[in-house]
Formats: structure tokens, sequence, C-alpha cells
């Protein structure tokens, strides 16, 4: 048995571990910065580990090492680090500077990490609880904020709901073909064509479990809510390590053990991405709450990543993993610059306090831009590549009705991301926002200049999008 | 001698485009004077340098010569070249149109001396004029031409609508382009068809091929025709629509809102006959085209005698005379119709000469009696303008076909030709255009007699006439003469012994085409018919106007049906507005409110209003409970299920 293949979710645990008990015999209050600094500290070492550690398959078939793990862990590790950086001083703001945050985070980026390496139906399970389970917890840390506690009520319910749901379709899946791990599923899947209707079931619970996680339509009710409730440091978390890790056990599952059902599962991807592409651009419309609409954002940008899965080729796969490289960017920007926002002390939250930063601010306008622009698609931008390969991809499978329906509302998702540009630099300025903190501003501009440069970089991004989606396909 | 014939040739061409530039750009800066004085600087060197072409030609008998200047497009197998073609038949239009538009240049600086505005625009505008039509008549393949053809649309446009801040006049300039709009796109498809026939634009390649191209056959529903035929007739109707032809001939009197001089030199003397030169260039095609000839001389006799008819009855001066235009060019037609191009030539230089001088005449009457046009207030102007009075008289002469004038020789010989052609269509044109002699001689007394002679009609307008000054009357003075001996010293080159050499081959006639010969053994009667017609009219319109001015009043109310008939132009302008303006403007109006405007402005605005609403919807149902979030997702999954099941 290999067990060398989990060090980086080891490493991280150990951390977790080390930050709780330093943070507990410090000071109360005192304790938040060195805890942070020990766990950027942790992250940056992890995310070395997790670069050189071996490839194979480990603890009984439980665990998988593969480039595509190693890609997906990259993303859920830079997102931990990057929520932790905008922690540092937002948290002090918020009355929410406890150690317990910080040792929160990495602990549900274990989890997030252990999804992506499952290889069995009982690791995913066990890898998803850990990261909901502290990111219940997360969303709910700022206890005297009622739409904190209730955001963190809300997720937990639901998500439990989508637990049990899930746990149902495993169960399901397990009664009807005798496996948990992927690899056996796949075996008993080829050897038998006909599909039997109990794992059918099973299998559309799974995949309902998963896209509540990845917050698709029609099961994104909870996250408008919830996003808006959250610290905007949790919100950037929920919005990108658990939906990755959530995105890597997809593209396994159906990948891999389904793969061979492809065409049945295809429509099913289908409709739930024009959906969510719908829903979510049409929904950020109405919105005045930035955080809100960032939530509808989302719901849309992983209506666009899913159209890569629906292709069910390397080329779609590749597409949704570098999607979601160029989603990290621009949504961990946006969420530093909204993490930013606040006046005399006070957090603002309505996209109208962001009237005239164009000449109030206008560096981080600038940034502000780049995200909207490269969220609306536009060359040269990140956000454009990331589209034209998952649109790419869908053509490449035929998929013409998904394209044409993508591009028409990534067309009325342009209206929102412009109107915040309007906002920005021909509205009347409003009262000027509060100096920005050194480190929000050290995320905002290093994810703008990413953004900005990315189409420098495609190539090389492709090749290592090719070889881990190569990885899922044997 | 050839080479410096051809820099002489090529600079007469250009220089009213220098007179132009210099004009119409620096107008402002060089001073309204100075840039007149140099556009007609420009014009006057075309005319001398044209004679120099002209007598080099006659005298050392160059037979056509190409001029290159420069390339202008290579694509493929298309080929078009900025050539100049010297050969008879643009060297004698191109001495023609310099000389006209020379004398008409000087007359405007005494027409246009009422104006309160600098002037040097309208200079500018006849000096392109000027080139465009050169630029017509000296090209040398079928894509400078069209070029030439569309300057002097937009030229005439320009000067149509020079007082633009009449809107009579900016209608009338956009109906004569319009109009024009639609013959060319015939025209145009022509020279496309020839070109695919033939493969080149070139005159001299297209001419070469014809023979053996001769039996090309397009078929439409199964009935075969000759494919020459088929372009010569797009050719026609291009031609119709510039030189005005019956159902195209719309245009042409409302185009007479631009200035006097514009209508002389443009509208009577020269843009209008380039369909008639049109046919003339192309008459090693047009001969291959017996139908198309037919229908030719079927289209001008007729537009001869309409125009003749509707002449007859306008009150307005220069109406009168456009109709009258109209009319005369429908003899050019008919003399095209029936093979004598020489004949056709002939006649389009001496009513150059003779309906340009009638134009002068009637501005130098206008601008004597300040912008009054209705000939029915005029009256016993012979005494307060005695010169203009004389030269209207000669000016009518040649018109009239009266011998010895300019008019009788050239109109006679299309009779002659017409006769001698010996086919049915030629006896109709002989006999409708033998009327229409009548009723030219009748229609220019009438003008001379209403406008000169008689009483005074409006003793007010009469005490303020004065004659024009020596600017005016003096360019006129070279046309009268023109108008005179202009006939009997161009016929024997035109039409008569030297006609061969003369030519030189720019004319073809097919060998079977014997009417240049043929014409001049026409029967006596024939031949004399004309004139006596002539002097019939003459003296009917004596009786109408001066003996027993009751005689027309009586017939115009007593005939009042016919009377509006020719009063409105047979109705034209009704029947189009009726036809084709209407159902245009419906259709427009269609276009613009259902289409543009509910559906091409409505689907955007339908559509954000959908988004809108489905966003408002979208967050309502957000409503922020537990119950209903799960619930959702339950019919979610439901869904998703069944959908699963089902597909699978």
């Amino acid at each position: 048995m290999n067990w060398t293949l989990a060090i980086p979710e080891i490493a991280l645990s150990i951390s977790g571990l080390i930050i709780l008990l330093w943070g507990a015999i410090q000071k109360k209050g005192n304790a938040f910065f060195p805890c942070a600094i020990l766990s950027i500290a942790a992250f940056v070492a992890v995310g070395f580990l997790t670069l050189t550690v071996s490839n194979g398959v480990g603890y009984n078939g439980l665990f998988i090492n593969d480039e595509f793990s190693r890609y997906m862990k990259i993303l859920i590790i830079i997102a931990g680090f990057l929520s932790i950086i905008l922690s540092i001083d937002f948290n002090g703001k918020n009355d929410t500077n406890c150690f317990e945050y910080i040792a929160l985070i990495v602990f549900s980026t274990v989890g997030a990490m252990v999804m992506v390496s499952s290889n069995d139906l009982m690791t995913l399970y066990m890898g998803l609880e850990l990261s909901s389970l502290a990111l219940y917890i997360l969303c709910a840390i700022d206890r005297k904020n009622v739409f904190s506690a209730e955001s963190g009520v809300k997720y937990f319910v639901l998500g439990s709901v989508a637990s049990g749901i899930l746990l149902y379709g495993i169960s399901m899946i397990y009664g009807f073909s005798g496996g948990m791990g992927y690899s056996t599923i796949h075996q008993i899947i080829a050897s038998n064509h006909a599909l039997s209707a109990g794992f059918a079931v099973g299998l559309v619970f799974v995949l309902v479990g998963l896209c509540f996680k990845i917050s698709a339509v029609p099961f994104h009710m909870w996250t408008p809510d919830v996003y808006q409730g959250a610290p905007t440091p949790v919100t950037t978390f929920l919005s990108t390590a658990p939906k990755f890790a959530a995105f890597a056990l997809f593209l396994r599952l159906m990948i891999g053990p389904f793969g061979h059902l492809s065409p049945q599962w295809q429509l099913l991807i289908e409709v739930i991405a024009i959906l969510s592409i719908i829903i979510g651009s049409v929904g950020a419309i109405a919105q005045t709450n930035i955080k809100r609409m960032m939530a509808y954002s989302s719901i849309s940008h992983m209506g666009f990543a899913l159209v890569g899965l629906a292709a069910a080729t390397p080329d779609g796969v590749m597409g949704t993993l570098i999607y979601l490289t160029t989603y990290l960017f621009m949504n961990v920007g946006t969420f530093a610059v909204i993490a930013a926002m606040s006046r005399k002390g006070h957090v603002v939250e309505n996209i109208n306090d962001l009237a005239g930063l164009g000449k109030t601010d206008p560096g981080i306008a600038t940034a502000m831009a780049i995200f909207m622009f490269s969220m609306a698609g536009v060359p040269p931008l990140a956000g454009f590549f990331g589209k034209f390969l998952v649109f790419k991809a869908a053509l490449g499978a035929d998929l013409y009705s998904l394209t044409i329906i993508g591009l028409l509302a990534s067309a009325v998702g342009a209206f929102f991301y412009l109107r915040i540009v309007k906002i920005m630099f021909f509205d009347k300025a409003v009262e000027a926002l509060d100096q920005r903190s050194l480190s929000l501003s050290f995320v905002t501009f290093s994810m703008g200049t990413l953004t900005l440069v990315f189409m420098l970089f495609l190539s090389p991004m492709i090749q290592m999008g090719q070889i881990a989606a190569q990885s899922l396909f044997h | 001698m050839a080479p410096i014939t051809s820099s002489l040739f090529a600079i007469s061409v250009f220089a009213p485009l220098g007179g132009f530039l210099i004009a119409g750009l620096l107008g402002r800066v060089l001073g309204d004077n100075f840039a007149k004085f140099i556009a007609i600087l420009g014009m006057l060197i075309a005319v001398v340098f044209s004679w120099c072409v002209l007598g080099n030609m006659l005298h050392s008998g160059i037979s056509s010569t190409i001029v290159p200047l420069f390339d202008w497009i290579h694509a493929g197998s298309f080929n078009v070249s900025w050539y100049l073609r010297m050969d008879m038949l643009s060297v004698s239009m191109l001495t023609m149109v310099t000389s006209v538009s020379l004398l008409v240049h000087i007359y405007s600086i005494g027409y246009m001396s009422h104006e309160t505005m600098p002037t040097y625009r309208f200079f500018a505008y006849l000096s392109l004029f000027t080139f465009s039509m050169l630029m017509l008549i000296t090209s040398d393949n079928l894509i400078e031409l069209f070029f030439g053809w569309e300057a002097v649309g937009l030229s005439s446009y320009l000067l149509i609508g020079y007082w633009y801040t009449r809107p009579s006049a900016v209608a009338a300039a956009i109906k004569a382009f319009v109009v024009n709009r639609i013959a060319d796109l015939f025209f145009l498809i022509g020279i496309c068809v020839l070109f695919i026939l033939s493969g080149s634009v070139f005159y001299d390649d297209i001419f070469h091929k014809i023979p053996e191209l001769a039996n090309t056959q397009y078929h439409l529903f199964s009935y075969g025709f000759q494919a020459y035929e088929f372009i010569a007739l797009l050719l026609f109707i291009g031609a119709m629509g510039k030189s005005a032809q019956l159902f195209l001939h719309v245009w042409l009197p409302d185009a007479m809102e631009g200035p006097t001089p514009v209508s002389a030199l443009i509208h009577a003397a020269t843009m209008v006959t380039a369909g008639i030169f049109l046919m003339a260039r192309m008459s090693p095609l047009v001969e291959f085209a017996p139908h198309v000839k037919m229908f030719i001389v079927i289209m001008g006799a007729t537009t001869a005698f309409f125009a003749g008819t509707v002449a007859l009855a306008q009150p307005d001066i220069k109406k009168s005379i456009a109709y009258s235009t109209c009319s005369q060019l429908g003899y050019m037609f008919v003399a095209v119709g029936v093979g004598a191009y020489q004949v056709a030539m002939f006649h389009l230089t001496t009513h150059a000469f003779f309906k340009a001088l009638l134009f002068l005449g009637a501005g130098s009457v206008i601008h004597a009696l300040h912008d009054e046009q209705n000939m029915f207030k005029m009256g016993g102007l012979s005494k307060k303008l005695p010169a203009t009075c004389l030269l209207m008289w000669i000016g009518c002469l040649a018109l009239g076909g009266i011998f010895p004038f300019a008019g009788y020789w050239s109109k006679d010989a299309i009779l002659e030709a017409a006769w001698m052609s010996g086919s049915t269509v030629g006896y109709y044109a002989w006999i409708m255009t033998a009327i229409t002699a009548f009723l030219t001689a009748f229609y220019s007394w009438r003008i001379l007699f209403l406008v000169f002679h008689g009483k005074p009609r409006d003793q007010k307008i009469y005490d303020h006439a004065h004659e024009s000054s020596f600017v005016m009357t003096l360019p006129m003075c070279v046309l009268a003469t023109g108008a005179t001996i202009g006939g009997f010293t161009l016929a024997p080159y035109y039409i008569g012994k030297y006609q061969l050499a003369f030519w030189n081959d720019s004319i073809f006639n097919a060998p079977t085409n014997h009417i240049m010969t043929l014409m001049h053994h026409a029967p006596y009667l024939i031949a004399k018919a004309p004139l006596a017609l002539g002097i019939l009219g003459i003296i009917v319109a004596f009786i109408c106007y001066i003996a027993a001015p009751r005689i027309p009043v009586i017939m115009a109310s007593g005939l009042k049906g016919i009377y509006q008939f020719l009063l409105n132009a047979w109705y034209f302008d009704k029947l189009y507005d009726f036809i084709f303006v209407r159902p245009y403007i419906a259709l427009s109006k269609i276009l613009w409110k259902v289409g543009d405007q509910e559906i091409v402005e409505g689907m955007p605005v339908a559509v954000a209003r959908i988004t809108d609403r489905s966003a408002k919807g979208i967050s309502w149902i957000q409503n922020g409970s537990f119950a209903f979030y799960a619930f959702t997702m339950a019919i979610g999954l439901v869904v998703v299920l069944a959908t699963f099941l089902i597909y699978h």
C-alpha cells in the first residue's frame, strides 16, 4: 500500500491541527494573524508537495493520484491560499478574526482535495462531507450578523438534503452494481450493456447531489442567499474550491465509471447546462446586491463549464479545466474588489456603491473592468478563451443547439457585467470608498494581471489541460 | 502628326476637369470672378484644341486612334484602362460639346448676374459636366463610357438642383437621378452580358468578335432569341433613359427647374444626346439586332409625336422647348433605328445649335422679365427685345425645318431615310414624324407669337423688360450662325458625298444596309412634304395666335378633355405616381412602420422586456424560504430523473 500518495492531504491536515493547537494556546484575538501566516505557508508547501507526489492508486483502491487530480488540487490550493489572504484584512473589520476560521478553511480544502482524489464512492462522500461541514460553519462565522447566521443555517439544511440524496444514490449504485470503487463500477457497466432502472436512479441521485455542490440549476436556490450572507472571503472560497472539487468529481465519475453511458447522461448535462446559463445570466440582471449578482454569475459560469462536460470528449474536459482556471482568476479578483468595498468602516455591497469608482480609485476600477469584460467573454481576456474552448468542444461533439443557446445567453450575461463598468466609469461619483488594504490590492492586481496576460500562457495551459484530461480517458 | 493630335485631344478632354477642380475647390479662396475666369479659360483651351484636332483629322485623314492614359482595373480576365478613342465620331462630338459648352459658360456670366450668392459653384459644375460628357464620348471601353455616363448624370443632378433652397428643384433633381438610375441598371446589365459573351469591354475586341458570336442564342421559356438582340435592347433602354424617350422621359420637363443655361447645355444640346451617341458608337452591334432596330424606330417615332403634341399646350416657355427636345430626340432615334446613324449624328449636331439657341433665347426672355416663364403673361416683346426676337426667329426657323436653315437638312434626311427603309415601321415612322413636323412648326411659332408679337398681356411685366447684355447675346449670335449655315455646310460631310472619308469607319453600316445611299433617292413628294407641312404649321400658328386669338381659347374650352390630356403630358406623371410611386411609398411605409419599427426595433425591445421580466421573476422565486428551496430541489430531482428514465 502506497500511503505516500496522500502526503499533501496528510500534511495539510496536520497543519490544520497545528493551527488549532497554536490558536488555542494564544490569547484571544491575537491568534488570527500568525495562524493565517502559518496556513499560507502550509498552502505553499502543500502546493509543492502536490506537484511532486507520484501518480498511482492507493489505500485499497480508495485513493487515486493522476494528472487530472493534480491539476484540480492546484486550483483548489490556490483558491484556499487566496481566500486566506483576502481574509487577513477583511476579518479584522468584521469581528471574525478568530483562528478557527483559518483552521476551517484549511480543513475544507483538505476535504476538497480528498474529493478530487477519490477513487471510491466512499472516499467521495467522506471528502465531500469534510469539505461541506467546514463550509457550513464558515458561512455562519460572523455570528453577530443575522444574514451570516441565516446563510450558514440555510446552507447546512439544504446541503444536508443534497447530501442525503447523494448518499441515497450511492447506496442504489452499490445495491445494483455490487461495487463502490470506480474501477469496479466501470467494469460492471462495461460488461452489462443494459442499464438497470435502479442503477439509473442511483446515477441520477449522485448527479443531483453534485449539481447541488456546483449550484447548477435547478439545485441552485441556496446560492444567492448563502453568497450574500457569508463574509466576503468565505464567499470567495465557497465560489471556488468546493466547486472545483465537485467539478473534479463530476468529470471523474461521468468520464470514468459512467463513461460508457455518456449518450444517456449527455442530454441531462446539456439541459442542466442550458438552464444554468440562462437562469444565471437572466437572474443576475435584476440584482442590486453585488454579491447576489456574483452568485448568479457563478451559476451561469458553472453552466458554461458544464458545456465542456456535455461534449464528453477529451477536448471538452480540457475546455472545462481551462474554463475553471480562468474562472478562478476573475472570480477571486472580483471578490477581492468586493472585499475592498467599505465606507467609513462599514461594508457596502450595493452595485450602485461602485458609482464613480473610475474617478475615485481608477486602479481598482480598471481591475474590476478587466474582470467584468473577462467574465462577459470579451477577447483577448482570459474569460474569452474558456468560453471559446468549451464551445469549440461542444461544436466538435455536434451539440449545436447547446452552443447557440449558450452563446445567446452569454450576450444577456454581457449586459450586467458591462453595467458594472458603466456604473464605475460613467455614473456620477458618490462618496469615495475607504482606503483599500495592501493584501486586497495584491490579490486584485495579481488576478487582474493574470486575467489580462492569460493569452500569453494559453498554449502551455492548454497542453497541461490536455494531459490532465487525457488521464481521465484511459 | 498623329502624336501631337492625340496630345491635343487628351488636353482638350482634361482641360474642363482642371477648370472644375480649380474653380470648384479654390473658388472661395480665389474669388468668384477669378474662378469663373479659370473655368472659362479651361473651356477655351478645350475648344481651341478640339478644333485643331478636327482640322488635323480632316486634313490628314487619321483613322481611329487609341490614346492610352493609364491602367485602371486588372482583375482576372477583367481589364479596364483609361484609354481615349480618337475617331471622327468622338472628335465631331468633342468639337460640338466643347463649343456649345464654352458659349453657355460665357452666356452664364450674364444670366447668373442676378444671383446674390457667389456663382463659382455653378461654373465648376458646368465644367465638371463638360468633362464628364467628354469622358463619355472619348471612352475606349464600356466601363469608361459608363463612368462618363454616370458622371453626366451626377452633374445633371447637381445642376438641376442648383437652387437647392427650392423644393421643386430638389424634387426635380432627385427625379432625374432616379429615372436615369433605373435606365442605367439595364445599361449596366447589358455591359455585363456583353462582357460575359465577348470577354472584353473594349470596343475593338467586342467589335472584332461580333460576326463570330452573331449566332449565339439565349433561351427563355423554350423560346430562343439572339444574344445581340438582348444586349442591344438593354443598351437601348439605357439610352432611352438618358435621351428621355417615351416612358422614361418624365424627368426631362421637370429638369427645367435648373438654371436656363443648364437646360441649354445639358438638357438640349449634349447630355440627352448621349443615348444617340451610344447607339452610333455601338453601331457594329446594333446592326446585328434587327428586331431591336425596329423597336427603336417605333419608340423614336412615337416619342417624337407624343412630345410634339404635349408641347402644343404648355404655357411655360421652357417646358414647351423641353418637350420639343424630347420630340427631336425621337427623330434621331428613328434615324438610328433605320440604320442611318450618320443622319442621327447630323441631326444631333444641328439640333445642338438651334436648340441651345432657343434655350438661351428663352433664358434671355426669362432674364429680361425677372424669372417670368408663363408665355400667357408675355406678348409684344419684339419691341423691347429686338435682338433676342431675331435670334429666336432663327432658332425656330431651324427647328421648324425651313429651307435653308440647319434643321431643314437634317430633319428632311431623317424622313427620307425612314421612308426609304421600305419597311412597315419605316412608313409608320415617316407618318408620325411628318405629322410631328407640322406640330413642330406650330408650337415653335406659337412660342414666337405669344412671346414677341401681338399685344402685351401683362403691362407691368412688359414695362420692366430690358434687352439682355452683350455677354448673353454674343453666344446666341454664334449659335444662330451655326443654326443658319450648319445644315448646308455640314451635310456633305455628315451624310453627303464626303461621308465615307469623313466618318472613316467610325460608324458601321452592315453590308446589307444601303440606307445612306438609298435615302437620296426619295420620291419628290416625300422629300418635300416636311417643308410643306412646316410652312402649313406656321400659317396655322399665325391664324391661331395673331389673326384670330379666340380659336385656341374656344378649342381649349370646347375640347377640354384633349386639352387637359395634352397639358398634363398624357398623364404620365399621374400614371407613374399611381403605378410606381404610391405602391412604393406604401411598401416603404409598411417596411418602415411594421418591418423596422415593429419587427427590427421591436424584437430587441421585446427580448429585453422578456429578459427583464424573467429576471424579476427569478428574483421573486428566490423568496428565502427553506421549504420552498428544498421543494424546488425535489421537483428538479423528479424532472431530471424522469427525463433520464424516459430518454434512456
